[in-house]
């Protein structure tokens, strides 16, 4: 009891509550959003509940989804506020460390509001009946008579009113409601209204906190040399130079962890990070990457994907004999269509700070996009219980999936061991964009026909690495990627072929780092799927949007499409020059469809409008759905128009955003966003916006130019180029 | 190592540093102001974004040496430090900053661009602000909180005028 004193005191100091109230857990690993009470006295060392109403009438939610800048810290706590009825203003956030009773932690895969929709509103809708009960108890009153309005319960005939800190102790003393009332969609007052997020404003003016800003006291910072073809074995080292630098402390002999392989590599520690970034420079490290010379080129990699091309895929799902009826339709294509390897290159480059205590305890402090991932591959590689580990989730300055993997990460626990010292970690601007993980580069075979003036016949045959079978559990020969395949198979896209199709994949292997990146294998695919099923439309002679709705019968797609139809004004005339071009694809529960407008300009086109339009069904904020929309807009068309990475002779041919450019603001198109309240279930909102924008623009520059663009990235500016 | 006499937003710091540090770290790691950010090193994406005697300066490629003696360094730490700067305002009002990582550079950037023009076109802002990059697409929103900043500007002033 003792302990759970103190422990209870520290947690109450430190996150400035004044005692316990009502606290509740969402049991992370129902299905079904099991509302728990949290009694003292199971809450062990640590008290970390979800939500906690305390005496004082200060409620905090613990925040199970890091914020890169897809607006977590609003959206969390605004499915919590609509239930509980209070504002915004009201609720505190405390991010989760990673411990297994949060349950999933990770952003990513536009998981947040889909995955916690339902459980903290009837988190929320429990505490909110069981104080209105307290109340009603208190008055000898009918609970009927009682209702909650910001943070206290009202007594409707007398006008009596109690708060929520005054109610909290009783009614933690309540049975929690097994079938809490969740409100109307139509009564909500936060949920899908606009609503300003409520730290902008530490974001305008310095003060926010990511993890390149933390400093703790008796830190050393470490600048690491890696292996320019990433797994090349050290010869020698030659550090005479570097010790020469003044704030160079030391030089030391480290490794980078990946999930697929480790990596030799050097640090140097310095007392302040420029000394060990200047003493990085000097170093004279001779690599043995004769292994890698070969091995590591991207164009070897896409040789052997258009080889893969060649030959017979293995079947993920397939209607009809589609080879059968291709070989003998007379209408019919077959292109292919390839997506370069992609850095995210986040403006924050990957940092973290580690230190490993004498007792064998670690304190981490770092932007990692899924504390519980971060856990896991943090005692596995340090060979640690969770218990010994803690982990603080700073802010992230964007990720798009690179900080789910924690090599920078593992860096700095390895340093720390060693050295004994809080150890932080930065990266470069050329480690991030040289060293990986990427987005794999792709290929889709595309075959098609048409019959009847319809298209009826479709093949798409995915070729590459894949991310499941080099970051996670590894893939079986005869497996057809599941990820990958899901989100390019008809029960995804929903195009009906009325006489065959075919969904295929041939797993191409390289030593490449990989893992997701915004929007993931949907960012390379549906590039192949719409371009081609606009030149599938061509050949039909149809109209792209005509084509489109005539196979496809999903309701929520056609209402995406009509409306881009009729925002887009498509089917009006054109200025001379001008094109448009049209995408849709579905991603994370949400459709999104695109129409690009462009206008031909020397040998290349300018970009005249993007407008896109979104169904997530149900969401939290407009705006920010917007604004993720406005991110992925500029995602795509800078994935379709700007730099690809390329290796060659086992080394990334680019290194900073000189040659790994990123659309600039001057380059802005204008641009329109449209969401559909189709009243769905809640989709994803972080990425669907962007598998349709480089489609789209293909398929607009052949409108305006009758040139078919196939392979990203391209010049926009000199399309034979 | 040498003794640098800085004035950092209006304070005066004394830094005892390599002469070849740059501003960035300099203020980062030395000053302890962390609002500046590091984003590539080499001038190519604004993240760091100081202002030196009012004009934008990338601190990544400025070596503490170069910085005159008296040299007025502001950050974003000192721009709106008693009110928010209207462009910080206008920041807010239009919702800018998705992860916010390259906002402070955005926002130092857009403050001298008003300074110097007090009604940017579209072309002005173009050519202020491409060399600030936005990872996370907030472009269009921050070329519509430039012109709203620039209007308020006007109405304050026109407010002040009539007084
Ligand atoms: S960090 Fe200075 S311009 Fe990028
Ligand atoms: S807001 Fe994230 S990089 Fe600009």
């Amino acid at each position: 009891m003792e302990n759970i004193q103190t422990s209870r005191r520290d947690f109450l100091k430190t996150t400035g509550l004044t005692s316990f109230g009502l606290a509740l857990g969402i049991s992370a690993f129902s299905k079904d959003a099991v509302v728990k009470k949290l009694n003292p006295a199971i809450l062990k060392l640590e008290i970390n509940p979800f939500i906690i109403i305390d005496t004082a009438g200060n409620i905090t939610i613990v925040n199970p989804r890091p914020d890169m800048g897809q607006g977590s810290t609003q959206a969390v706590p605004s499915l919590l506020a609509e239930e509980l009825e209070v504002r915004l203003d009201q609720v505190k956030i405390i991010q989760s460390d990673g411990k297994d009773k949060y349950g999933s932690q990770t952003s990513g895969g536009s998981s947040s509001v889909r995955s916690l929709w339902e459980p903290i509103r009837k988190a929320g809708a429990a505490a909110k009946e069981m104080l209105t009960e307290s109340a009603a108890k208190r008055w000898n009153v009918p609970v009927a008579e009682c209702f909650a309005k910001d943070g206290t319960i009202v007594h409707k005939p007398s006008g009596k009113s109690l708060t929520y800190g005054e109610l909290a102790d009783d009614a933690s003393k309540l049975e929690i409601p097994k079938n809490p009332k969740l409100k109307d969609p139509k009564d909500f007052k936060i949920l899908g209204k606009y609503n300003k997020r409520l730290d902008v404003p530490e974001r305008v003016t310095g003060k926010a906190v990511y993890g390149i800003d933390v400093d703790i006291p008796g830190m050393v910072y470490a600048s690491i040399l890696h292996s320019p073809a990433i797994h090349g074995k050290i010869i020698s080292i030659d550090d005479t130079e570097t010790k020469k630098v003044k704030g160079v402390l030391k030089v030391v002999k480290t490794e980078r962890t990946m999930p697929h392989r480790t990596s030799e590599a050097v640090a140097v520690i310095g007392t302040n990070y420029w000394a060990a970034l200047k003493g990085r420079k000097a170093l004279q490290v001779k690599w043995d990457n004769a292994d890698y010379e070969k091995t590591l080129s991207t164009e070897k990699y896409f040789a052997e994907t258009y080889e893969a091309a060649k030959k017979q895929g293995i079947n993920y799902e397939e209607k009809g004999d589609f080879d059968a009826k291709y070989s003998s339709a007379v209408k019919k294509l077959e292109s292919h269509y390839e997506t370069p390897f992609l850095a995210h290159a986040p403006i924050e480059p990957e940092n973290a700070v580690v230190h490993v205590k004498d007792d064998g305890t670690i304190e981490i402090w770092a932007p990692v996009q899924g504390p519980d991932w971060a856990l896991r591959d943090v005692c596995a590689y340090m060979k640690v219980a969770p218990e010994k580990v803690k982990i603080n989730v700073t802010l992230l300055g964007g990720a798009f999936g690179r900080k789910a993997y924690h090599d920078f990460l593992l860096e700095a626990c390895h340093l720390s061991k060693e050295l004994k010292k809080p150890v932080k970690v930065v990266w470069t601007r050329e480690d991030d964009i040289s060293q990986g993980p990427y987005r794999p580069g792709m290929l889709s075979h595309m075959q098609g026909f048409v019959q009847d003036g319809k298209i009826a016949g479709y093949h798409h045959h995915a070729i590459g690495e894949s991310i499941l079978g080099q970051v996670f559990k590894g893939l079986k020969p005869d497996e057809a990627d599941p990820w990958l395949s899901e989100e390019i198979s008809t029960s995804n896209n929903k195009y009906i072929f009325d006489v065959a199709s075919k969904i295929s994949y041939t797993h191409v292997k390289t030593d490449i780092p990989i893992v997701w990146w915004r929007s993931v294998y949907a960012s390379n695919f549906g590039w192949g799927q719409e371009c081609f099923i606009d030149e599938l439309a061509h050949l039909a002679e149809k109209d792209p949007v005509k084509a489109r709705l005539e196979i496809i019968k999903d309701e929520r797609f056609r209402k995406v499409l009509e409306t881009l139809a009729e925002k887009a004004a498509w089917g009006e005339k054109l200025a001379e020059g001008q094109g448009k071009g049209i995408a849709v694809f579905k991603s994370f529960d949400s459709i999104s469809a695109t129409c690009v407008t462009v206008t031909k300009k020397g040998n290349g086109v300018k970009i005249d409008k993007v407008i896109s339009i979104i169904d997530c069904g149900y969401y939290v904020n407009p705006d920010n759905v917007k604004a993720q929309t406005e991110g992925n807009i500029v995602m795509g068309i800078t994935a379709a128009t700007k730099d690809g990475i390329t290796f060659t002779n086992g080394v990334c041919d680019q290194s900073n955003f000189h040659q790994y450019n990123i659309m600039r603001l001057n380059e802005m198109p204008e641009i329109e966003i449209h969401i559909v309240d189709s009243g769905s279930s809640p989709g994803g909102v972080g990425e669907p916006g962007l598998p349709p924008i480089a489609p789209a623009l293909g398929n607009a520059i052949f409108a305006a130019t009758g040139k078919r663009m196939r392979k990203l990235p391209f010049d926009i500016n000199n399309l034979n180029g | 190592m040498a003794i640098y006499n800085l004035t950092v937003n209006s304070k005066k710091v004394k830094v005892d540093v390599e002469d070849d540090m740059p501003l960035l770290w300099v203020v980062r790691d030395v000053v302890g102001l962390k609002g500046t950010k590091f984003g590539c090193g080499m001038a190519l994406c604004g993240a760091c974004t100081v202002h030196l005697d009012g004009q934008p300066a990338r601190s990544c490629q400025t070596p503490i040496s170069s910085v005159g003696k008296n040299a007025k360094i502001t950050t974003i730490e000192g721009i709106g430090d008693v009110k928010l700067h209207a462009i910080q305002q206008a920041w807010i009002e239009e919702q800018v900053p998705q992860c916010g990582y390259c906002q402070s550079g955005q926002i130092m950037s857009a403050v001298a661009l008003l300074k110097t023009n007090a009604n940017p076109n579209d072309q002005d802002i173009d050519a202020a602000m491409s060399g600030n990059l936005c990872r996370c697409g907030t472009y269009d929103r921050i070329r519509k909180a430039i012109h709203r900043a620039a209007e308020a500007i006007k109405v304050e002033e026109k407010g002040i005028g009539k007084r």
